[in-house]
């Protein structure tokens, strides 16, 4: 067992850390107040390789690791977790199950555009009726020759407004059950096929959330990802890679949560002296980097599990599971750390402790990670 | 250059000056540096010289004299009229192959360090860049290090030689050139043993400037040279020379920051003029605090601060500023912090370098007033 | 055509900087980092390279660990590493620095056509020599304070900054620039740079690579090659609690403090 990071993940943990401290971090207030996509620096992440880290230079990507982009998604969490989403979104929910499922054709023909940033990719499974019940889903295609026909909406989908491309489920035999879900590839301008208004959250705010709505869409037969009635696998093994970019959002949630607090209790001064002088902030400080410590070794093993081809469901659902209830306990103390002070949107810890419930709830809510854990027990 | 033996010490002598002339105007620092330069030659018993390039510019040389210059080396040619590393370098190098100075000393513009390390290759001498302090007599030195530095007495004492490649070599005579290192974290004395003309360049603004004498300047003399230049001789070509008006400097790179706080509340136009005057005779920008944004005051782009910008300027000033730790966030870090409020409890004067205790309408033109005089005594 | 560009691995002082109870600074403290003014000259390069496709070779002189700096380079698209490095060269002044590298750049090569390009100054020396004295080595045409940089066939045009304003300079190539922090946006390193990072070529050059150069031998490098040695080094006292002005009245007051701030050179 090597706990070291490779020369490179060295290497280019410093290039994100550089990355998101001089083009992220300073405009992270402004676009969660304003909700605002951060167009901007999807384009600087495009042109340095950050929008398709792991998948091979054939199809458009950086040649990387998945703990290198792991790595990538925590150090932009750590100063905002909004652009740590677009990220884990687009590689994990939409390059990714096209690279692990799709046909040649489709490899060629959406990878390159996906992973040089291009195009902004997204997912499509969540429906008003069908959340943690993924099963349930109500959005139905139907084969008429040589195309499908998509009739239904999906919600709370990230990336919504911004993407060009979309992994959408939807039911192609109402009788079979989960193997009757398929999975498609949409493209944004295809017929019939709309996104709603951007959904306004609690935290994230600069993220895209909304609904996608099909109204007799037409897509293409040769844009069904995978086989008939293997939409569902499909969507569970995606949403075990998602788990990890959503991990190591949390994670560096956490982690900048707890720099912010080290940094903010050594100049606040009460009864004559800083007060991380004090042993309850220094306790408190104590807790929070060995949860978040403990963390980080979860999540990275996890993503050391998916490079080398092992099974990691389960250690991808521990890592979510872990990592999320980790960021919300972190951040909560981080601002009681801060007081008043972090109450006030002038000091980030607010904005953390916002954007981090998410991480309990969205990609499989903490209780379906608890589901899986337990099936991998044998219960 | 290859018969330039300049390891033979002896053969050397006399201090010289670069004086840098753009468009026909010395610039200020000749001036500075003549004057130190006056004291070096005094302290070696030997004469100073300052050296003029240019085209028509023997009219403007004997200036230097006023401020003791022995002479000055004019150096007169039309294709000397705009500076170019290699006219200048070989110009100045022939002379000095001839004349051999053993001290020679240039201004630290953007030209001089451009010129200087030329010079020091080509004559394989030893050059020490942006000198504060330079000196030559041993007792003058050793009080300097006694005032400026850390070092104990015992060290300080034995700074009269030093081992020069294995052997004992008395530093009486050298010129030792103090100059900042590391940001300025770290002073080193730097010597020339071995080679001579002993060159350094010299920050403007740093040496004091001694008074004009017309006498002196009377009986400068001008030693003119037969320059050998020709086109071939310059590999670059100066199209154009353009004279910048003044950049709106940006808070974050600003060196010197005049900051209003709540504290101009009764008169918030006097106010920020009173901040703007001192602001321009320091040579800096203007900023706020959070309260002076959010009162409509100033625009968002002035606010230092937590949610405003983080700087670190040479100078902050916090004219009427609490000190509330959103804003010590954006400032801190500031070299040297000068607070003035009315009130001497306010936190601001537990980060400040220094602090007066008044109203900032009555400090702040006052201030302004005492910065200009000390600037013009210098 | 290539541009060689030299780069050098300089403790971080822009940043809080610790000084032991002796008075000498504590370097361990410090974190390395590529001198500031270097990236602008390397993303000058590689902007050159973007628009040209020409070679971008990078040089540094410095002790082993100086190549993870030039594989940091070699991540944000610069093509090979040169690294100068040798017992023999170590206690150089900024002469004797700037004969090494121009050994080294002579054994890379200069074409007509090519370019060496250095930073305006490093941050732990400060000095601003070594650029223009590598080019008297290489007897070749410099422009320092580049702040813009244009190049059109073999002429080369650079905004020339002055404190007050520029010149515009044209210079052939070879020729050899100096770049300040106005020149451009360093570029990051890219995430497919840094695993090609380590597949590009890099050469170290030792003492009897380079000592077959007129330029060195053993009275020309190391301490025996530098014309300046250091008498004394010492730290400036700490900052210590600040002073309340108590002169009696504003004015006094006022004028105390333009005095204080006049001695310490601050105005």
């Amino acid at each position: 067992m090597d706990f070291h990071l490779t020369r490179e993940q060295q290497m280019l943990r410093k290039m994100y850390r550089e990355f998101a401290e001089n083009e992220v971090k300073p405009l992270a207030q402004e676009i969660d107040e304003e909700e605002r996509f951060p167009m901007e620096t999807v384009e600087k992440m495009a042109k340095l390789g950050m929008m398709g880290i792991y998948f091979p230079k054939e199809y458009g990507g950086a040649g990387g690791d998945v703990l290198s982009y792991a790595m990538c998604v925590e150090e932009l969490a750590k100063v905002c977790g909004t652009t740590a989403v677009i990220v884990s979104a687009h590689t994990s929910l939409c390059c990714a199950p096209i690279f692990e499922n799709g046909t040649e054709e489709q490899k060629k023909k959406y990878l390159p555009d996906l992973c040089s940033g291009k195009k902004i990719g997204a997912f499509g499974l969540t429906e008003p009726g069908a959340g943690t019940d993924a099963s349930g889903q109500q959005t139905t295609a139907v084969l008429e020759g040589d195309h499908y026909v998509l009739n239904g909406s999906k919600c709370f989908i990230t990336n919504g407004n911004v993407a060009d491309t979309f992994v959408v489920f939807a039911m192609t035999d109402k009788k079979a059950g989960n193997h009757g879900i398929s999975a498609f590839i949409v493209e944004r301008d295809f017929p019939g096929f709309s996104q709603g208004k951007h959904e306004k959250k609690m935290g994230i705010r600069g993220s895209s959330t909304c609904d996608l709505i099909f109204e007799d869409c037409i897509v293409p037969k040769e844009n069904l990802l995978g086989k008939e009635g293997k939409g569902f696998k499909i969507a569970m093994q995606t949403l075990d890679g998602g788990r990890i970019g959503i991990a190591s959002q949390a994670l560096g949630l956490a982690e900048g949560a707890i720099d912010e607090a080290v940094k903010y209790t050594k100049e606040r001064v009460q009864f004559g002296r800083p007060i991380s002088k004090f042993q309850n902030t220094q306790f408190q400080l104590a807790d929070m980097a060995c949860r978040a410590q403990a963390a980080q070794y979860v999540v990275y093993a996890a993503a050391m599990k998916k490079q080398n081809h092992e099974p990691y469901s389960a250690d991808a659902a521990m890592a979510k599971l872990f990592a999320a209830e980790t960021a919300s306990d972190v951040t909560r103390r981080a601002v009681q750390l801060f007081g008043g002070y972090g109450y006030t949107r002038e000091y980030p810890v607010e904005r953390m402790m916002r954007d981090a419930k998410i991480t309990e709830i969205y990609e499989g809510t903490s209780e379906v990670q608890r589901m899986v854990i337990a099936k991998n027990l044998g219960l | 250059m290859a018969t330039f033996n300049n390891t033979d010490l002896a053969a050397f002598k006399d201090v010289w000056v670069f004086c840098e002339q753009r468009q026909g105007k010395l610039m200020p620092t000749d001036f500075e540096l003549i004057s130190e330069g006056r004291k070096l030659a005094d302290e070696l018993g030997v004469k100073l010289y300052g050296i003029l390039l240019g085209d028509n510019i023997e009219g403007i040389a004997k200036e230097l004299g006023g401020y003791g210059a022995d002479g000055v080396i004019v150096c007169d040619h039309p294709l000397l009229k705009d500076y170019t590393t290699d006219a200048y370098a070989k110009v100045i190098c022939d002379v000095i192959e001839e004349k051999k100075p053993e001290a020679f000393l240039i201004g630290a513009t953007n030209i001089g360090r451009d010129l200087g390390p030329r010079c020091a290759a080509r004559l394989h001498t030893g050059l020490c860049a942006d000198c504060t302090h330079l000196d030559v007599d041993m007792g003058i030195y050793k009080n300097f290090l006694k005032e400026s530095s850390t070092l104990p007495e015992d060290k300080i004492e034995k700074t009269d030689s030093a081992m020069v490649l294995g052997e004992k070599h008395d530093v009486s005579r050298d010129l030792k050139m103090t100059r900042p290192a590391f940001g300025g974290h770290l002073m080193a004395t730097i010597i020339c043993p071995r080679f001579r003309p002993t060159m350094a360049t010299v920050r403007p603004g740093v040496m004091k400037k001694a008074p004009f004498d017309q006498a002196k300047a009377d009986a400068c003399e001008l030693i003119k040279v037969d320059v050998q230049l020709s086109q071939d001789d310059i590999q670059t070509e100066v199209v154009e020379t353009v004279k910048a008006a003044k950049k709106l400097v940006d808070l974050i790179g600003a060196d010197f920051i005049v900051s209003c706080g709540r504290g101009i509340s009764k008169d918030v136009e006097g106010g920020i003029k009173l901040a703007e005057e001192l602001a321009a005779e320091l040579g800096g920008v203007v900023g706020g605090s959070r309260a002076v944004i959010d009162s409509g005051w100033m625009t968002a782009d002035h606010q230092v601060g937590q949610t405003g910008k983080t700087v670190h300027p040479k100078v902050y000033v916090a004219l009427g500023i609490s000190g509330a730790i959103q804003h010590k966030a954006g400032m801190q870090d500031s070299e040297c912090i000068i607070a003035v409020n009315k009130n001497e409890t306010a936190p601001i004067f537990e980060i400040a370098d220094y602090g007066i205790v008044g109203d900032l309408f009555k400090v702040t033109p006052l201030l302004t007033e005492a910065i200009r005089a000390a600037k013009a005594a210098k | 055509m290539k541009i060689i560009v030299c780069v050098k691995q300089v403790p971080d002082t822009s940043g809080k900087v610790a000084v032991n109870p002796d008075g000498t600074l504590d370097r361990a403290s410090m974190q390395t980092i590529t001198n500031p003014d270097d990236l602008n000259a390397v993303e000058a390069a590689l902007k050159l390279k973007d628009e040209t496709g020409c070679k971008v070779i990078v040089v540094t002189m410095g002790p082993p660990p100086a190549e993870g700096m030039l594989r940091e380079i070699l991540a944000r698209g610069a093509d090979e590493a040169v690294l100068v490095s040798g017992r023999e060269f170590g206690g150089s002044d900024t002469y004797a620095t700037s004969q090494i590298l121009a050994a080294a750049i002579n054994r890379i090569g200069v074409e007509q056509d090519d370019i060496v390009m250095c930073g305006r100054q490093a941050i732990d020396g400060d000095t601003a020599q070594v650029g223009p004295q590598i080019a008297e080595k290489l007897h070749l045409p410099q422009v320092t304070y580049a702040a813009d940089i244009h190049k059109e066939g073999d002429t080369i045009t650079v905004k020339r900054m002055l404190e007050d304003g520029y010149m515009t300079i044209k210079v052939q190539t070879p020729c050899l620039l100096t770049c300040i922090k106005e020149l451009n946006n360093p570029r990051y390193m890219s995430v497919s740079g840094v695993f090609e990072s380590y597949s590009k070529p890099m050469e170290v050059f030792d003492y009897k690579t380079l000592k077959d150069d007129p330029l060195i031998d053993p009275t020309t490098i190391g301490l025996k090659g530098s014309p300046t040695n250091i008498l004394t080094s010492f730290t400036p006292p700490q900052k210590g609690a600040g002073m309340m002005l108590d002169e009696g009245d504003d004015k006094a007051n006022c004028e105390k403090l333009a005095s204080l701030l006049a001695k310490k050179h601050i105005i």
